[in-house]
């Protein structure tokens, strides 16, 4: 059992499905949300939102290429723009709140409580 | 001819006095309510001046008040002779009353409170009086209950005052309650309320020999008539209305109000000989009434009580001589009945007055020295009640003997009878005060001429009202076609006859309290049983009481307050749904947790369930 | 070639998320999010999107994750604390994600069992020109939003960050 059996070369001509794409897509964003559900640190919790923004990206530009036009792309542009901003301001705010509580646990963040 | 002046001058009255009282002296507030009431009389006299010779019935109409399909009520004001007769009255007697009560009252707190529902009551008098249908008598009806219980309930600050105004008014309302059945059942069977469609659709009717529709009206309105002019079984509140004022029981539960059922019925003539039955009601009614109330009179000790059994065993009288078929006799009643009933009240305020406010006879006594003036007037009144010859009183009675003679022998036995117990007990009255030795404390004095005034004019129309006001005469053209023709011929014997009663009954007075003092209390105490039911007024009201209004308190109490109102609407509806919105609210309350991974997984949770209806609506596409 | 490339760099994608997810120290989780980051860089590449690759290696992995990593060390956050407080996420969590998931793939493979495949170069609009050209006509009002939007921000931060520090 060589590579090439394992490996025909047909595979190599194969094209991939849209649906992979979009499963992949889903699969990210599914671990984002995992992700934001379960972790404790607030800065993992950002990290999560961003996971979440790329795998929405992706969706854009997996349809952007199945319609043949760019809209999808100029799209995930703005997306990528406005998480940009929304990092730097996140960021800045978990600082603040830091800065008050000295504690990084979402838990201890509930002042929202009742 | 402007006949709504007439009602509305007492109104402006009522109005003026009732919004500008507090500020304006005595003098003023009662100038301004006599003022009304007068020249409210004499716009009735220039009115009848203008109407003369009212062969037929006047109407002027002033607008539609319900216009329903074919059922049409308009405010329509009507005179005809019947009307006038009630009018003059009315406005006649209210004069009078109104200028002693402005001495009487004068004293009083609240003064032109007191003259504002005296003129509302005049007001509301004359719209039922004036009234062309049944809605609007119905109006006045309701309002002379609603005036009478401001009036009765005066001195609102005492108990026994309030509870005997609540009382008229309740007892009033049952009454009302029938007058309102009746109404209904008129507009069902004659489509109208107005009084001549109806009268004439039911003159074309037959006699009616079993229940029927209109015996059943006729009956439904006695009702009515027997809450406003107290007879048997809805009287009981005119002995309590004695709290109220004098004036008012004068001109309200004497010669105004109570005889309001009698016009009623009057007017409705023509509904009422076609149901036999119902006039055979009527008269025994009557006559159970006159009879009871006066064996009750005989025995009471407070002035105004013995009054107030009079004015329910006279109106008896009345209704026994509309029963009879004697429309006019009965009104002549009420005419003269108004003369010396208003001149007995207002001269027992005048003897109240005198003596400070006593009231009991017990504690009078030789007072025809010291208020002769009063005494004169008192004695002619009771001369006039107990039906001396020629006097106003003698006249209606004859008519109202002469027409039980004709009809049934017992009544007039009975009516009789009765005619001696009214003259004996009157003359009771009048001997108690005015004879022996005078037993009270205080120093007794004449009245002002304010009220002296209105007492002479009130003796003079009842010594020459009877002779001058031939009433049935002058009511001949109402009664025309509805009342079977033939005055009753009354012989020299029958008249003999009927003025026996009154002669015997003053005489019997006279013996046994001036002449021999001591026979009233040995009377007394041989039939103490006798006398201690008539005395306690046969317990007519403990057996109301314990019958109708303790059960219905208890009910109240037991079941519709505390089981439906506390249980069910405050218990189970208004806590029921507060109770539930908190208890939701304490749910909902755990989801605010202040945890933000919580908050994501709601987040998520919705977003799976929008997903999911998405892809089951769209067919799993 | 493409379903091999797409293959390995999918599974990079994703071993990296999942890395992500389950690392206690932030440090880890970032450092596995820019690996996540290049790898859809090079899937864009695969989908014909250069410009958009090009931008998420140097605004996302270079700039973004950057700034995280900058203040994950100011903040010296250390390694995760277990804490036993949100109910809910902890139960309800892991159902309704695969929930959340088989409802999509299942909507995804129904939608797009008759859609074409995706091959390498078949789609050529998305180069830099094509990209701007859309960017400045079409949107071009979003496009100077955008950028108010990012002046905001700026400021925004500077403004919340600018306490001294402890």
């Amino acid at each position: 059992m060589s590579l090439y059996d394992l490996f025909p070369p047909e595979f190599f001509k194969l094209s991939v499905p849209l649906s992979a794409y979009l499963i992949l897509s889903a699969i990210l964003f599914t671990i984002g949300v995992a992700t934001f559900l379960f972790r404790r640190n607030v800065i993992t919790v950002f990290m999560a939102i961003e996971l979440m923004l790329n795998a929405v990206n992706l969706t854009f530009v997996t349809f952007s290429n199945h319609f043949g036009k760019v809209d999808g792309q100029i799209f995930s542009f703005f997306v990528m723009v406005v998480a940009a901003a929304e990092a730097a301001v996140g960021l800045a705010i978990i600082l603040m709140v830091f800065r008050t509580r000295a504690t990084l646990q979402v838990d201890d963040f509930d002042t929202l409580k009742n | 001819m402007q006949l709504w002046l007439i009602p509305l001058l007492p109104l402006a009255g009522a109005a003026i006095n009732g919004f500008t009282g507090r500020r304006t002296s005595k003098t003023v507030q009662s100038a301004v309510a006599i003022g009304s009431v007068l020249l409210s009389f004499l716009w009735v006299i220039k009115t009848l001046m203008a109407l003369m010779p009212m062969e037929e019935r006047y109407v002027e109409h002033y607008f539609t008040w319900m216009a329903s399909g074919a059922f049409n009520v308009g405010v329509d004001f009507a005179v005809d002779r019947l009307t006038a007769v009630m009018l003059c009255v009315v406005t006649g007697i209210g004069t009078l009353i109104h200028i002693y009560a402005a001495g009487y009252m004068h004293d009083e707190e609240g003064y032109y409170r007191f003259f504002a529902y005296l003129n509302l009551f005049m007001f509301f008098m004359l719209v039922l009086v004036l009234g062309g249908n049944f809605l609007l008598l119905f109006v006045g009806w309701e309002g002379v209950g609603l005036c009478s219980y401001l009036l009765i309930g005066f001195y609102f600050v005492k108990k026994s005052a309030s509870d005997a105004g609540k009382k008229a008014f309740i007892v009033n309302r049952i009454g009302d309650f029938g007058f309102s059945l009746a109404m209904f059942l008129i507009v069902v069977t004659f489509g109208s309320l107005d009084f001549p469609t109806v009268f004439a659709q039911a003159q074309a009717l037959p006699v009616e020999q079993s229940a029927g529709i209109v015996t059943a009206i006729c009956l439904l309105l006695l009702v009515g008539a027997t809450g406003k002019s107290a007879q048997i079984p809805l009287y009981v509140w005119l002995p309590d209305a004695m709290e109220g004022p004098t004036p008012v029981s004068a001109l309200i539960h004497a010669a105004t109000m109570v005889t309001a059922g009698v016009y009623m019925c009057s007017r409705s003539a023509a509904l009422f000989m076609k149901a036999p039955i119902a006039m055979d009601t009527v008269a025994i009614i009557g006559l159970a009434t006159a009879v009871m109330a006066a064996t009750i009179g005989l025995v009471q000790n407070d002035i105004k009580k013995v009054y107030a059994y009079s004015t329910v065993s006279q109106l008896g009288y009345m209704f026994l001589a509309v029963g009879l078929g004697a429309f006019s006799a009965g009104i002549y009643h009420v005419v003269t009945h108004a003369f010396f009933k208003a001149l007995l009240f207002l001269g027992a305020g005048s003897v109240i007055h005198a003596c400070h406010h006593e009231q009991d006879m017990r504690h009078m006594g030789g007072l025809r020295k010291k208020i002769p003036h009063t005494f004169n007037v008192l004695l002619i009144a009771a001369l006039a009640i107990a039906g001396f010859p020629f006097m106003s009183g003698w006249y209606s009675k004859e008519e109202i003997l002469g027409a039980a003679h004709h009809h049934h022998m017992w009544m007039y036995w009975l009516a009789w009878i009765t005619a001696g117990m009214t003259a004996f007990y009157v003359f009771r009255s009048i001997f108690l005060t005015f004879f022996g030795e005078y037993k009270g404390h205080a120093h007794p004095h004449e009245s002002p001429w304010s009220m002296l005034g209105p007492l002479y004019v009130l003796a003079i129309l009842s010594l020459v009202g009877g002779y001058f006001f031939n009433i049935p005469h002058i009511l001949e053209p109402v009664f025309r076609g509805i009342v079977p023709e033939g005055h009753l011929e009354h012989s020299l014997a029958d008249m003999i006859l009927g003025t026996a009663p009154g002669i015997i009954g003053i005489f019997l007075a006279y013996i046994v309290y001036v002449a021999k003092p001591g026979m009233a209390d040995s009377i007394k105490e041989s039939f103490s049983g006798v006398y201690t039911l008539l005395y306690n007024k046969y317990f007519v009201d403990e057996i109301y009481d314990a019958a109708i209004v303790h059960p219905i308190e208890r009910t109240s109490r037991n079941f519709f307050w505390k089981i439906v109102d506390v249980g069910i609407i405050d218990n189970g509806f208004v806590h029921g749904f507060s109770g539930t919105a908190l208890n939701f609210g304490g749910l909902l309350r755990h989801l605010q947790s202040g945890l933000i991974r919580n908050y994501a997984a709601w987040t998520v949770i919705g977003v799976v369930c929008i997903l999911s209806a998405l892809t089951v609506l769209g067919g799993g596409r | 070639m493409d379903l091999v490339l797409f293959l390995t760099f999918a599974l990079i994608a994703v071993a990296c998320a999942l890395n992500m997810a389950l690392q206690t120290h932030p440090v880890s989780s970032a450092l596995s999010l820019i690996g996540v980051m290049v790898s859809l860089a090079v899937l864009y590449v695969l989908l014909g999107a250069e410009f958009i690759a090009a931008a998420q290696l140097v605004v996302y992995s270079g700039a973004i994750m950057v700034l995280f990593i900058f203040v994950i060390m100011l903040l010296n956050a250390g390694a995760e604390k277990m804490t036993r407080k949100a109910g809910t996420a902890h139960f309800l969590g892991f159902p309704l994600l695969v929930i959340l998931l088989a409802i999509s793939a299942w909507v995804i493979t129904n939608a797009t069992s008759a859609a074409k495949p995706v091959k390498f170069g078949a789609f050529t609009g998305g180069g830099p020109r094509e990209v701007g050209w859309e960017l400045f006509t079409r949107y071009l009002l979003p496009f100077e939003v955008t950028s108010i939007l990012i002046l905001i921000a700026i400021a925004g931060a500077y403004r919340l960050a600018n306490k001294e520090m402890d």
